[in-house]
């Protein structure tokens, strides 16, 4: 895969350069100035030398990973499972695809027909296991290696293509191995004492005799249904009509596993390599289908950027990301599934909710075992699956000792307090004077033992104070009045009912 | 008094915001979760939070909602980032009929409550059964379809001993009402233990005869009942009430 050339340089050699030991390098370049004998890692100024009209640019190498991973999305049409790998490649597992595609030529073809969509050149091959097929690719461009035929294939490659450091590579080169095939003839045991047993173990690697697997970027999915068009399909409603199709597709193979998908992706695979995903979560398993094109279409709508078709997109995919088990539920005489509709229908609503406000906006409480209180209580998404401890049973005949809203951080307040440990006499929230009429306290918060250095949050003895028209207010001192120089903060936290 | 509070319609809570700046969102907010806490004990309720309230008034906290007596597990807490997606959530829930209560906090004054929405809010509730509540915190009222609207003040507390703060007090105030009892004040005391709130009439209005210890149970004496008194029918050009008779405050800063 080469970067991607900026404008049309023309006949003129291009190069991207960064700083690097103290000079400005060759970090990329094009094939204009591959065929002037241009290398990376060249200084810019000895490239100068050689062409002086050469054009540069600085290298953005952020830029080129997120580009990667446009790349990577956009071939994920071919094959679920999609590597990175080393600064410039992909690597895609292709186990079982290859017949949807008419063949491994065809599918290299469309492959590489698809990246140059993105603008990106890239030099591909297939083969036996990934460490071989990323030679190829490297060092002999569009080889397709029939299983079996790797080791005959591979021996006539550079000794550069195992990816060893400059050291090794100049080593075996000077011992006059400059082939895998020279390479292959050796005992490895020789080669393991001269080299390490890092050079072994990958040279068996792309003679395709051990096979490892890819990391891919994205786990596959449990289920998943796709259609490829013959023509780029532009309209959203057609679109919509084959996901409705492909729903159906998954509902079936979800009734036959007996289960139920808890998350569910849509990916548009747009004809120039854009991918749009659409990812809906549900509170419940299901596999009713109508209700997840439901929510499929609310979230399109609510989609900040609408879902542009642009030149028309190539394939549609559905896929189940998580699926629970789901046993099938006796009907009642309406046709409803029967037991707690209660449940199923506050699931749909959060379903609702979260495809038009977005999962992090749908919340509801948790409470964590410490008496911290501001980690006391605190919010999850509501389809989170953090469990929350019991609440404490409040304490009876007694009014509310915790506010109903707490403020964070707390709001600092000028205080007036009678005598040291006592409460607020009067203070001043938002430049308003209150007046203390009522007050009880301190309760007395010390951060837990086992928290300590500077996350401990200094001893806080709180208030609950109500002025002189009825409000009330959590307030709390930090810090005590002896033992401190400075002086203690007044801080106004919450607000009771 | 509260047997104006329909279950299945829209009801209004004005929080009177006294100091500038300040926030007694707590109050009108704990009285609903009061009454919606108890129109359904078991069911949930959906809370709809408009972002600025987290600004202004803080944000919601559990801890506090288990002291007040209502399960923080009940809650299904909607972050809406405005009013209108605070509306929109709001009638999501107005819409499902699982639900106890669906609160919407509103915060300022905003175009989007108007009568058209509060109407399609009112719409719902009377549909599915599902009490709604709007409420709005340093916003003057505007004309609505709303069932009843009401004007929450803070109230001094009866003292504990050593003068410790007691159980929240407020002063509720019916500014409007369907079945024409307005003006109606009452002073309303929440005791968590017994869930219910104690109430006393303020001064000897239109309700007096009808206000206490019977009523206390509005809800399991009036749950499904008509509306009683006459019901004033709904017209769009109507306003839903003159804006002179609402006690002038001071806004938000």
């Amino acid at each position: 895969m080469k970067r991607p050339r900026e404008g049309a340089p023309g006949e003129q050699p291009f190069v991207l350069v960064e700083k690097e030991r103290g000079a400005l390098r060759i970090a990329a370049l094009d094939s204009v100035a591959a065929r002037k004998r241009l290398t990376i890692g060249m200084a810019l100024t000895e490239a100068r030398a050689l062409w002086p009209r050469l054009e540069t640019a600085d290298a953005a190498p952020d830029a080129d990973a997120e580009l990667r991973l446009v790349a990577a999305a956009a071939c994920e049409m071919f094959s679920p499972l999609v590597a990175l790998q080393e600064s410039d490649g992909l690597l895609l597992d292709i186990t079982g695809c290859v017949h949807l595609f008419g063949g491994e030529e065809s599918m290299l073809r469309l492959t590489q027909r698809r990246l140059a969509r993105l603008g990106l050149t890239c030099s591909a091959a297939i083969a036996g296991t990934p460490d071989s097929a990323w030679a190829f690719a490297r060092c002999s461009r569009n080889t397709i290696a029939l299983p079996g035929k790797e080791a005959a294939l591979a021996k006539d490659l550079p000794v550069t293509a195992l990816d060893q450091d400059t050291g090794t590579t100049v080593a075996l080169s000077r011992a006059g191995l400059r082939t895998l095939g020279d390479l292959a003839d050796r005992p490895s045991s020789v080669l393991a004492a001269r080299f390490g047993a890092g050079l072994t173990v990958k040279l068996r690697r792309v003679l395709g005799y051990e096979d490892i697997r890819i990391t891919p970027l994205r786990s596959a999915p449990e289920i998943m249904a796709e259609k490829h068009f013959p023509e780029p399909l532009a309209l959203v409603e057609s679109l919509l009509a084959v996901l409705d199709r492909l729903a159906g597709d998954v509902g079936g193979v979800l009734a036959r596993r007996g289960a139920g998908g808890r998350a569910f992706e849509a990916s548009f695979f747009r004809s120039d390599g854009a991918v749009r995903r659409i990812w809906v979560e549900t509170a419940q398993a299901t596999r009713e289908m109508s209700g997840l094109m439901r929510l499929i279409r609310l979230k399109i709508d609510a989609l900040a950027d609408p879902l542009d078709p642009g030149f028309g997109f190539d394939a549609l995919r559905l896929a189940v990301i998580r699926s629970e088990s789901l046993e099938e539920g006796q009907q009642d005489f309406e046709g409803r599934a029967g037991c707690e509709g209660g449940a199923s229908e506050i699931a749909a609503l959060v379903d609702r909710l979260v495809a038009r406000f977005g999962r992090q906006n749908v919340r509801r409480f948790i409470a964590n075992d410490t008496h911290d209180p501001v980690r006391t209580g605190g919010t999850v998404p509501y389809l989170s699956s953090r469990l929350s401890v019991p609440w404490p049973a409040p304490e009876p005949g007694h009014p509310p000792s915790r506010p109903l809203t707490l403020f964070e951080p707390p709001q600092l307040i000028e205080a007036l307090a009678e005598v040291p440990d006592g409460p607020p006499l009067r203070f001043r929230w938002r430049r308003v004077l209150h007046e203390v009429a009522r007050a009880e306290g301190p309760e007395r918060i010390a951060s837990e033992w086992w928290i300590t250095g500077s996350r401990a949050p200094a001893t806080r003895d709180y208030y609950r104070v109500e002025n002189a028209q009825g409000h009330r207010f959590w307030v709390f001192r930090e810090g005590f009045y002896e033992d401190s120089n400075a002086r203690p903060c007044w801080f106004l936290h919450g607000l009771f009912a | 008094m509260l047997f104006h509070l329909l279950p299945s319609a829209l009801h209004e809570f004005h929080a009177a915001q006294e100091s500038d700046g300040g926030g007694l969102c707590g109050l009108g907010l704990g009285l609903i979760l009061g009454l919606a806490g108890r129109a359904s004990p078991v069911r949930p309720i959906l809370w709809v939070r408009h972002a600025m309230m987290a600004c202004e008034t803080g944000k919601a906290y559990p801890a506090g909602l288990a002291e007040f007596g209502l399960d923080p597990a009940r809650m299904l807490l909607v972050q809406a980032q405005d009013p209108q997606s605070a509306l929109q959530a709001g009638l999501e829930g107005a819409r499902c009929s699982a639900l106890g209560a669906v609160i919407v906090a509103l915060w300022g004054q905003t175009k989007a409550y108007d009568l058209t929405a509060s109407r399609r809010l009112a719409l719902a509730a009377k549909a599915s059964g599902v009490p709604v509540f709007v409420v709005r915190v340093g916003a003057d009222p505007v004309a609505s379809a709303a069932e009843t609207r009401w004007l929450v003040h803070a109230s001094p507390s009866r003292p504990l001993a050593a003068n410790a703060p007691g159980n929240p007090v407020f002063d509720v105030t019916l500014l409007r009402a369907r079945n024409g009892q307005e003006g109606l004040r009452y002073r309303m005391e929440w005791n968590r233990d017994a869930g219910e709130f104690v109430t006393h009439p303020v001064n000897a209005g239109a309700g007096s005869a009808l206000a206490g210890p019977a009523l206390a149970e509005p809800w399991r004496k009036y749950g499904n009942a008509p509306l009683s008194g006459a019901v004033v029918p709904l017209s769009f050009d109507r306003p839903g009430a003159p804006h002179d008779e609402a006690p002038s405050r001071r806004r938000a800063g």
